[in-house]
């Protein structure tokens, strides 16, 4: 029989595997998890208390900042809640544009976690693929609006830059290029041996607790819960698509995965349809009073973001300013299940458990 | 970066009226001098007739008064020899054509009868609901599509949990016609739990939980959803800025957890019945809670 004593380690807020300025105070005894205490607020920078002193279109830049892998959400969620105060019609290129760049950014996102999880579990070189092909979709981005990270593209009422014809045919050729690279994924990792190993049953819950937490996207879906805001309250242009919300039966590690590389097909073929649908000409920006002046009154509109549901609340005192603007943050709200999922578990699963929710550490903080 | 580089021009017509706005309508500062407008106003009215009235000899106003009344009678005789009705003060101001009058009463009593028999009608048709017709008859719009969840939210918590739990309802429609019931502090505990172990239409997630700050009192707001039936519902809890609580139905949904905590941290609203109520956001010896409107930042350029 081995003594064992109890060790207090920190971990983070400096550490790549947290994937930002987070940290995690766990207890341990031998390497088995006691207790796991996150501390968070490094990244703090106080955005909603900034906005009450900000018009809606100032604001737009700051939502880049708090999900920077998927910067192009967290605009929507914003322009969408003052549209729907304001009952403001989109043009419909502009919600195509809208929605063409969300895609693609969910497909950018997902790369970017799935090349980092591997990274953190071990696997260098799935990494490099993911960044070569995350790269294809930056550019895209760059080529639309100037930025390859922060955006600020969309307006209240439609989008900043219209698209050419060139630029969606590059989009076209992206979407059989990426479906080939997605089943070269999957042979390279996910039949993996040790890959399996390390993930399969590990951070496991079930439907209910994960309803209870107020997990949303890969991490309820991974329990078999099919809530996809897409699906269950179509914004946007969703309900003209086709396509299947992949989900999972166990609700360990393995289902996020296998959920996340799915949803990178899906994104595809929605895509593909967009395309097809497309309007050939039209504007890119709609009816907008030039001071933007929502009524008063408050709106919650929430959307789904790779990461989940992401949430903007607005309570509006008919000023150009917000009274009072407040984000759900899905990676705030998913990361509260970890202290639960990490007791009992080895150091080495700390790091697969937390990367398998998929947290952003600006949106966590805001 | 080009787009940075036009943000400013943009903005800067708006930036202009937003600073005259701020002048005009810029409520908090200006909220607490009214009062004392008011009150220096009648504190100099008092003394203008003080010092006027102590002059004025008894006889002199005994015969102002009656000069007033003799004229005041004068004028009602006038109008009622115009008008052939008895002395109505307002008569005096507009000269009215009786008969013009006389229409107009018999158009009203007209109209009247119309509404009368239109309803009459209505209520009495087989199956018609008179009852809901004569409950809303204040809203001239169609009623809600979710009005029928209101009421029935409404009736549930007030039979599950008491008749005063419930101190607001309304439709919210801008947000696309949610329901929005404003929940009384000490019975929201109660009102939770029912809210979440209905059978059927349970409200099992908790999206969202806000705080805002409406400087005269502060409220708690929770964003919940059916994700069976999909219904979506807006929940109000209000409590005073000295003493700001409201219980914490972590118990109920373990995601008001950190929720909680960041309003504690952000606004300074005590959850009783947390687990674990610390700053989450702000580092622990913090003082103030940044969001309240009433607080004054660390460094003015921020």
């Amino acid at each position: 029989m081995i003594r064992t004593e109890e060790l207090l380690l920190n971990v983070g807020p400096q550490h790549p595997s947290t994937h930002g300025v987070f940290r995690i105070i766990v207890k341990l005894d031998g390497e088995v998890i006691i207790e796991a205490t996150p501390v968070m607020g490094y990244l703090h920078r106080g955005t909603e208390k900034l906005a009450e002193d900000l018009s809606y279109t100032q604001i737009i830049p700051y939502t880049d900042r708090m999900d920077y892998v998927s910067a192009m959400t967290n605009n929507y969620v914003l322009v969408h809640a003052v549209e729907t105060m304001m009952e403001l019609a989109v043009p419909e290129r502009a919600e195509y544009l809208r929605l063409v760049v969300m895609e693609l950014q969910r497909i950018a996102s997902h790369l970017v976690w799935w090349g980092t999880y591997l990274l953190d579990i071990g696997a260098m070189s799935p990494f490099l693929y993911a960044f070569r092909d995350r790269e294809t979709i930056v550019n895209l981005f760059n080529e639309l609006c100037g930025a390859r990270l922060t955006y600020n593209y969309m307006r209240v009422g439609g989008v900043k830059w219209d698209a050419s014809d060139a630029w969606l045919d590059k989009v076209r050729d992206f979407i059989p290029y990426m479906e080939k690279k997605l089943i070269e994924y999957d042979k390279l990792v996910s039949g993996n041996e040790i890959f399996l190993a390390r993930i399969r049953g590990v951070g496991a819950y079930d439907a209910k607790t994960a309803i209870d937490y107020g997990l949303s996207g890969a991490n309820l879906r991974c329990t078999g819960v099919d809530w996809d805001i897409r699906r269950a309250k179509p914004y946007s242009l969703y309900d003209r698509f086709d396509f299947d919300i992949p989900l999972g039966t166990n609700g360990d590690c393995y289902d996020r995965y296998l959920i996340r590389l799915e949803e990178i097909r899906q994104s595809l073929r929605i895509l593909t349809q967009a395309l097809q649908q497309f309007p050939s000409g039209g504007e890119t920006m709609g009816k907008v009073p030039r001071v933007i002046r929502p009524p008063a009154g408050e709106v919650y509109v929430s959307i789904e973001s790779p990461r989940g549901e992401i949430g903007c609340h607005i309570v509006s005192k008919g000023k150009q300013e917000p009274y009072r603007l407040k984000f759900r943050r899905p990676s705030f709200v998913n990361l509260q299940i970890l202290p639960k999922l990490l007791v009992g578990e080895t150091m080495t699963n700390l790091i697969t458990i937390l990367g398998g929710i998929d947290i952003v550490v600006g949106e966590v903080d805001c | 970066m080009s787009e940075e580089k036009e943000r400013p021009s943009e903005q800067a017509g708006t930036e202009a009226k937003q600073e005259t706005e701020a002048h005009t309508a810029d409520s908090p500062p200006e909220a607490p001098k009214d009062p004392e407008v008011v009150e220096k106003n009648e504190s100099s009215a008092a003394h203008e007739t003080k010092p006027s009235a102590a002059p004025v000899d008894p006889e002199r106003e005994a015969k102002l008064k009656a000069a007033a009344e003799a004229r005041a009678a004068r004028a009602a005789a006038k109008a009622a020899a115009e008008g052939g009705q008895p002395s109505a003060p307002d008569a005096t101001a507009a000269p009215v054509d009786p008969e013009r009058e006389a229409k107009l009463k018999a158009a009203a009593e007209a109209r009247a009868a119309r509404a009368a028999a239109k309803a009459a009608a209505e209520g009495g048709t087989p199956g018609g609901t008179s009852a809901s017709a004569g409950e809303t008859p204040a809203e001239p719009k169609a009623p809600s599509p979710k009005q029928p969840e209101l009421d029935e939210l409404l009736v549930h918590l007030r039979t599950q949990v008491g008749d005063s739990a419930v101190e607001e309802a309304s439709i919210n429609e801008l947000n696309g016609h949610m329901p929005m019931l404003t929940v009384r502090p000490e019975q929201w505990l109660a009102a939770a739990q029912t809210l979440r172990s209905t059978d059927g239409g349970t409200f099992d997630y908790l999206r969202n939980v806000s705080g805002v700050d409406y400087e005269t009192h502060l409220e708690v707001v929770y964003h919940l959803v059916s994700l069976v039936t999909k219904r979506e519902a807006t929940i109000k809890v209000k409590t005073n800025r000295e003493q700001p609580s409201v219980p914490s139905v972590t118990p109920i949904w373990a995601t008001a957890n950190w929720n909680e905590r960041e309003i504690y941290d952000l606004l300074g609203v005590a959850f009783p019945g947390h687990p674990d109520l610390r700053r989450i956001m702000m580092p622990d010896d913090w003082v103030g809670h940044p969001l309240r409107k009433d607080y004054v930042s660390l460094d003015s350029e921020v």
